[in-house]
């Protein structure tokens, strides 16, 4: 992965496109997740301002979060669990690790957490002795194949299931050859019953936290959140410090859209609320900034910490349906990653808000109404102005704007190229013209626009 | 520390304070159509439902799907069950299960969803280690929505609560649908219909 990650978008995406089969096998896949959610988000006749009540709680929520957190602090803590505070991902990494050390414990279970991904955690426990597994199904393949979630609620979505069966009969000893989704996931079961059996720690993500009543909510649909929790001495439970939402009642609203936005289901099988910790067990939280309180300065972009994590964004993406999750190199992937991305390290991730074709459906989809395609927009501003592009694409801008910004030279320009297209199409039909990549280029036309109007006015 | 570098930074940078939105009533599914719309939503989900009149008909059901020596377990007092329960067991003990059924606070129409806290668990792990999961719906505790539900959780104390709608699920491998993952591999959901009212004496 090392080489990968000095790759961008791109080249990334070039490689994921050299199956085309494969990549129409991802598009297709992921829009038939959008079409499910389409198909949820009608069968609600108040679903528009279900959405507008959602991003009116979350502005709200952003615009009083110091109140927020304390509340959420001082509730916690009289409910018996303990609070710890992360200034960044490092920070995070080591009190997790402490907290293990503390124990004794070298092995701990864990539950999906974009967060602890965004950290790289996983690593750095290795690093550290400490041994993890991954409980969510798609997460274990991964981990297994030692490669990073490419989707946010579907981690392995690109993987086919004769890879999945492959990699589990080099893990897990199944028979070789063996593909079938209910024999794979009926091992995993297995496997993972007894990790959740035998591990004394368990971590897990954090979907809303309550400042009202200093509770949290996880949700998921396989039970291991709750497997693992349940089962654990100390349960440790991460979250960004955007997650908390203010009321216990504003949870019907997230409930009721954050599946129906994801996968087009009505709720998780099991949406659990934590309060306080079961006797004799030891409860943590720790709530994460990594770089959310820059974010919540910056008044073009801090929406996108309204953000739940429902994927909606990818699913429909034109782009990350046709590149792949792994093309963002970054933890969170698709149109919200390349918004958040910027923020943590503007030039390694200069290329992502390039990602885009500006279309707009990631925020017609957004249940939280982030203007995720404005931001898109908006980022290659600050990245431009700040000279994080490349010399090729900052060269190809100053061209573009010395030509459109001067009639004649527009006409010239127009002139030339048609004239090229016609008389020496080889020049441009080649590796080296972007535009000829996956396309052919178009006929060209006897005049221009302008052209053509001209002539048709003075034949009046 | 940490906390106060945060608070501050937060403090220095959060917009100007915008209002919450006034409690907004909606109200689907309509409410003549509910029982109903919940029985399809438990179908959809992967869930059954069978109708009882009387809590001790769950002992029938069990006679029909399970055998004498499997252990089954629930924490409703007064009911024959099969493996001796206090409720002060470790979590690891349950994990032999095949069937744990419990009673519940309420069940939401729109998503099939039921809501359960610890008091009525007995132990917070047994309804997702079990590997079959009873849950007891009152007809008359079946509710539109999830706005109405947090009306009623609004009011509760617990330290643990959880929505179970269905079995335990994932998609993950090719987006095929596998129930049982790690939670229960099947949810019963036992219907105690009301008795209309003519019929009280």
């Amino acid at each position: 992965m090392d080489k990968l990650n000095t790759l961008k978008h791109s080249e990334l995406s070039d490689l994921f496109n050299k199956d085309e089969e494969r990549v129409n096998w991802h598009d297709d896949t992921l829009w038939w997740i959008r079409a499910k959610r389409d198909k949820a988000a009608h069968g609600i006749s108040e679903w528009e301002l279900l959405r507008e009540t959602a991003s009116q709680i979350k502005n709200n929520v952003l615009s009083n979060l110091y109140n927020y957190l304390i509340e959420f602090e001082s509730k916690a803590q009289a409910n018996g669990i303990k609070v710890h505070w992360a200034a960044n991902a490092e920070e995070h990494n080591k009190i997790v690790l402490s907290l293990l050390q503390s124990k004794g414990i070298n092995q701990m279970v864990k539950s999906k957490s974009m967060l602890t991904e965004e950290c790289h955690l996983n690593q750095y426990l290795e690093d550290n002795g400490i041994d993890v597994i991954d409980s969510d199904l798609g997460e274990r393949i991964v981990q297994l194949a030692k490669e990073p979630p490419s989707h946010i609620v579907l981690p392995c979505i690109h993987k086919k299931k004769e890879e999945i069966g492959q990699i589990f009969h080099e893990n897990l000893g199944t028979e070789a050859g063996v593909s079938d989704p209910q024999i794979l996931t009926e091992t995993a079961r297995i496997h993972l019953r007894e990790t959740f059996l035998t591990r004394k720690s368990a971590l897990t993500g954090v979907n809303f936290a309550i400042a009202e009543t200093g509770e949290f909510v996880v949700c998921t649909n396989e039970g291991n959140a709750d497997m693992g929790a349940h089962l654990a001495d100390i349960h440790i439970a991460c979250m960004g410090i955007e997650k908390i939402i203010p009321k216990k009642k504003h949870l019907s609203v997230f409930l009721r859209l954050l599946t129906r936005s994801a996968t087009g289901q009505p709720i998780t099988t099991y949406s659990s609320h934590f309060k306080k910790p079961r006797k004799g067990q030891e409860m943590h939280i720790v709530l994460v900034d990594n770089g959310r309180s820059i974010q919540l300065g910056r008044e073009d972009f801090r929406n996108s910490l309204k953000c739940i994590r429902c994927g909606a964004c990818m699913n429909t993406c034109p782009v990350y349906r046709r590149s792949g999750g792994h093309s963002y190199h970054n933890a969170i992937a698709g149109p919200i990653g390349a918004i958040l991305a910027p923020n943590l390290d503007m030039k390694e991730y200069a290329d992502l808000p390039f990602a885009s074709t500006l279309c707009g459906s990631c925020t017609n989809v957004c249940p939280v109404k982030i203007d995720i395609h404005d931001q898109l927009y908006k980022w290659r501003q600050v990245i431009v102005k700040e000279g994080n592009t490349t010399v090729a694409k900052t060269i190809a801008m100053k061209v573009m704007d010395f030509t459109l910004s001067s009639p004649t030279r527009f006409k010239l320009a127009g002139k030339i190229g048609r004239w090229t297209l016609k008389h020496a199409p080889f020049t441009v039909n080649n590796q080296f013209n972007l535009w000829f990549k996956n396309r052919e280029m178009p006929e060209a036309p006897k005049e221009s626009f302008s052209e053509w109007y001209k002539r048709n006015n003075t034949e009046k | 520390m940490s906390r106060e570098t945060i608070l501050s930074a937060i403090l220095n940078n959060q917009p100007q304070a915008t209002k919450l939105p006034e409690y907004l009533q909606f109200d689907s599914p309509s409410k003549e159509v509910i029982t109903e719309k919940f029985v399809q939503m438990i179908n959809l989900i992967g869930g059954r439902v069978v109708v009882i009149h009387k809590l001790e008909d769950i002992d029938l059901y069990i006679s029909e799907h399970f055998k004498v020596s499997d252990q089954i377990i629930t924490p409703i007092e007064g009911l024959k069950y099969y493996t001796s329960f206090t409720g002060d067991e470790k979590p690891h003990q349950f994990v032999n299960t095949e069937f744990a059924f419990f009673k519940t606070h309420f069940a939401v129409a729109e998503n099939g969803a039921i809501w359960i806290t610890e008091d009525l668990m007995g132990q917070r792990v047994l309804p997702f280690i079990t590997q079959h999961l009873g849950m007891v719906v009152e007809e008359e505790n079946i509710i539109v929505n999830m706005h109405e539900a947090y009306k009623i959780i609004e009011n509760q104390d617990y330290g643990f609560g959880t929505f179970i709608a269905g079995p335990s699920k994932t998609a993950d491998i090719e987006q095929s649908l596998v129930l049982g993952a790690h939670g229960a591999r099947s949810m019963t959901i036992f219907l105690v219909k009301s008795v209309p009212k003519f019929f009280n004496t």
